[in-house]
């Protein structure tokens, strides 16, 4: 019984639960507004599982995927957006925003996105590919630790600056007021629900291929990377391939996470992107236990769900609580949330040597 | 630790892959309006049986806009008191429900609708940046509920669901460029942060500059939050302009003001016009590194009039002698007024009644009288340019004939034809 977790019925009914819970439990007690908002919280979940394989499983402390997110969010926006003024104006029109900064001709980046496929290929590719790209270029030199960190931190830094810098972006104020999803109204409720139906599916799908790729061989050799690189490589491996792929994995959840934000939410700006969105990433991970494969899902919506919680009941005091929060979790759950079953173990374990003592 | 074997590992993926498909397959299949259908507005949940009615205060008091939104946040309330006071709004009091904007704009999109539709608020008062508004905007107009925005914009927006009870451009940006025309100024500098509201202030100054015969030497944008500025006010320097127009916005004054005054140059030989420093900033930035300079706004805590006094005074009584009073916190306070008054006139709190009854609607405010222009949500004000004395307070020196009406596009305006676009 040990191993139920571990064994396939173990796995499936676990998703069951999940499906349950996601698919039957939250939209039937969950208010429309915020069942909007749980759809939100899942987004961040997704980047975290992410994160959770990057980070908990390959040692890459990635600091930067607010730009990961931000791509896969601003390519989405900007296929809204010209959704958007193709209904309103005809093909090939320019976005309203646009109109107002006072462009008159659509810039030629913009053209392919009035396309639908063109844009979930792009969401896809575009995040994972440029991760992959760097991520050659960074592990093959074997930067690693806190110079990674820095590095992937920096980017992101950099990425919101660049994005402020774009007018054809929406500039500070960024990408908002979408009226279409793929054809569908995005302020009918029922769509709205699908919506999060669909953010639901993700996550149970990024769940499942992050489970396969720790169980594979190449999950082991993630791990190994991550305890020992020098004696991986000793043995033929190279280990900077095993890093980029976990790396360009995370950016795509990041990626496919932001793209459905966008939709959900309804904007998207640099503010959402930049150094502390990334940062606030990593803490729900931190929080939930990086290492396991569920403890980024529960810390990333634990986290979104008290910072939304205690901002509501203390309007102006709820950043101390939330600090407060942090720094108890760190000090006192090393592991994460997810650690408190294995401790909850340990302390009845002992009590019950206890007992045997008392008995003997 | 035992590990399963691979394949069937995979078989579980796969098979959990194909499931997701299926879920998201089934989601898909019923789903409800499409583009081109008849818009729906969501009903509104706002109850009015009790003795209180709720609205919303929505400011960023975290993050770093929470310096200024907190300002505005102590105007709301003390408006709201003083209704209260009064007997309420159709004999109801005023019941507060304040949420935290945390200075980020998606905050402030989940936080209306929170407001919106769990608290059933019947209007909302808050928003600075205008990034904010931008992410305010949908949501107000999908849940058709009532924001009142506070602080004056880049103007090219005119929602039926805000009200603005800042100034438009032509009421802030076009008098301070009359009156500089008027003091003789034939070139001018530009400096900013980059964001929306200097981009689109530097457009109307520009084409105003064209048609006027004034000349623009430069135009520089700094990233919001920057405090680098030896090389711009270099160029500044040697560019040699008869004014400075300053649309920078936060902390960036402190350090363009230093270095100002750093290099030698005053207000004498080079003034600069700003559009966002009120009392409030000017303690920051050092009232040695700024006297003399000038600034165009609506509203003065040194305006003499007798509303004003009233309002000062109880702003202070309420909060500590130490403080200040600043247009936005004034136009804030006016909102809360107006849309009492609004209520009053319609009989009604339902967000339709409102919009109908919002025309002519007028509140004498610190300001002096303020009436709603029912075509565009926005105020008819006064045009005030102050200049900086060494008391750390702004002082009225040009002031417009009576109040501007608001022309949130600038149609009124044939050099500004190319900017305003069909709305």
């Amino acid at each position: 019984m040990r191993n139920f977790a571990q064994s396939r019925l173990g796995t499936l009914s676990g998703f069951a639960a999940g499906a349950a819970v996601l698919f039957g439990l939250a939209p039937l007690v969950l208010s429309g507004f915020r069942l909007g908002l749980f759809a939100q919280f899942i987004c961040y979940a997704i980047v975290a599982v992410g994160i959770g394989l990057a980070w908990g499983r390959g040692g890459m402390l990635t600091l930067g995927q607010g730009v990961f997110f931000g791509m896969g969010a601003y390519l989405m926006a900007m296929h809204l957006k010209m959704a958007d003024a193709e209904f309103r104006s005809g093909p090939g029109a320019v976005p309203d925003f646009m109109e107002l900064a006072g462009i008159r001709e659509l810039p030629a980046y913009w053209v392919p996105f009035a396309s639908p496929a063109f844009t979930i290929a792009a969401v896809l590719l575009l995040p994972t590919g440029l991760a992959a790209a760097l991520g050659l270029a960074v592990f093959k030199r074997r930067v690693k630790g806190a110079y990674f960190a820095i590095l992937s931190q920096a980017l992101a830094g950099a990425f919101a600056i660049l994005l402020i810098g774009q007018q054809t972006l929406g500039g500070f104020n960024g990408l908002s007021y979408f009226r279409y999803f793929f054809g569908f109204t995005l302020n009918d409720p029922v769509n709205q629900r699908m919506l999060y139906f669909i953010t639901a599916a993700v996550l149970l799908a990024v769940v499942a291929l992050a489970l396969q790729l720790r169980r594979s061989r190449y999950g082991e050799l993630l791990v190994a990377v991550r305890d020992a690189e020098a004696r991986v490589r000793f043995l033929g491996y190279d280990a900077a391939n095993v890093k980029v792929v976990a790396y360009a994995v995370a950016a795509l959840f990041a990626s496919v996470a932001g793209a459905l934000f966008v939709p959900v939410v309804g904007i998207i700006s640099p503010a959402s992107i930049g150094i502390i969105p990334s940062i606030m990433f990593l803490l729900g991970v931190a929080i939930g236990g990086r290492a396991t494969l569920l403890g980024p899902v529960v810390g990333a919506l634990a986290v979104a769900w008290a910072q939304t919680t205690l901002s509501e009941q203390f309007p102006s005091a709820w950043t101390y609580a939330q600090g407060l929060l942090f720094v108890l979790v760190i000090a006192l759950l090393p592991g994460g949330i997810a650690s408190i079953p294995k401790l909850a173990g340990r302390v009845r374990a002992k009590n019950q040597a206890r007992t045997l003592e008392a008995t003997a | 630790m035992p590990h399963r074997s691979t394949p069937r590992a995979g078989r579980t993926a796969r098979a959990l892959a194909a499931a997701a498909a299926v879920a998201v397959a089934a989601a898909t299949a019923a789903c409800g309006s499409r583009a081109g259908d008849e818009a729906t507005a969501a009903e509104s949940c706002l109850d009015t049986s009790g003795d209180t009615v709720k609205v919303g205060a929505l400011n960023s008091l975290s993050g770093t806009m929470a310096i200024s939104e907190t300002t505005v946040r102590d105007a709301i309330y003390l408006a709201v008191d003083q209704i209260n006071a009064d007997g309420g709004v159709l004999d109801k009091q005023i019941e507060i429900v304040a949420e935290d904007g945390a200075s980020e704009p998606t905050v402030f999109a989940e936080k209306s609708e929170k407001l919106i539709r769990e608290d059933c608020v019947a209007a909302v008062f808050g928003g600075w940046t205008s990034a904010s508004r931008k992410a305010m905007l949908p949501v107000f107009e999908d849940n058709d509920s009532l924001l009142y925005y506070p602080v004056q914009y880049e103007g090219l927006e005119a929602s039926e669901n805000i009200f603005y009870s800042g100034a438009t451009t032509n009421q802030q940006i076009v008098p301070a460029l009359d009156y500089l025309a008027e003091a003789g100024v034939e070139s001018m500098y530009l400096v900013g942060s980059d964001y929306v509201f200097p981009r689109t202030a530097n457009a109307v100054i520009n084409a105003y500059a064209e048609a006027h015969g004034i000349e623009i030497l430069g135009e520089d944008y700094v990233p919001l939050g920057s405090t680098e500025f030896s090389t711009i006010v270099q160029q500044v320097d040697s560019a040699g302009a008869d004014a400075v127009f300053n649309t920078l916005n936060g902390d960036s004054n402190v350090a363009f003001f230093r270095e100002y005054t750093n290099v030698g140059l005053t207000a004498e030989d080079m003034p600069v016009m700003s559009v966002s420093i009120a009392e409030e900033e000017i303690g920051g930035i050092g009232i040695e590194n700024i006297e003399g300079q000038l600034a165009a706004w609506n509203y003065y805590q040194t305006i003499e009039s007798d509303t004003n006094a009233a309002f000062v005074e109880a702003f202070k009584g309420e909060y500590g002698d130490d403080r200040v009073t600043s247009d936005p916190m004034e136009a804030s306070y006016n909102s809360v007024h107006l849309w009492a008054a609004t209520v009053e006139k319609a009989g009604s709190f339902e967000v339709d009644d409102v919009q109908e009854a919002a025309g002519g609607v007028s509140f004498d405010g610190p300001e002096g009288t303020v009436v709603i222009d029912g075509d565009n949500n926005h105020l008819s004000k006064t045009a005030r340019i102050g200049i900086i004395e060494s008391d750390g307070l702004l002082h009225t020196i040009w002031e417009s004939d009576g109040p501007i009406e608001p022309d949130p596009f600038l149609e009124g305006y044939d050099w500004a034809a190319d900017l305003s676009v069909g709305e």
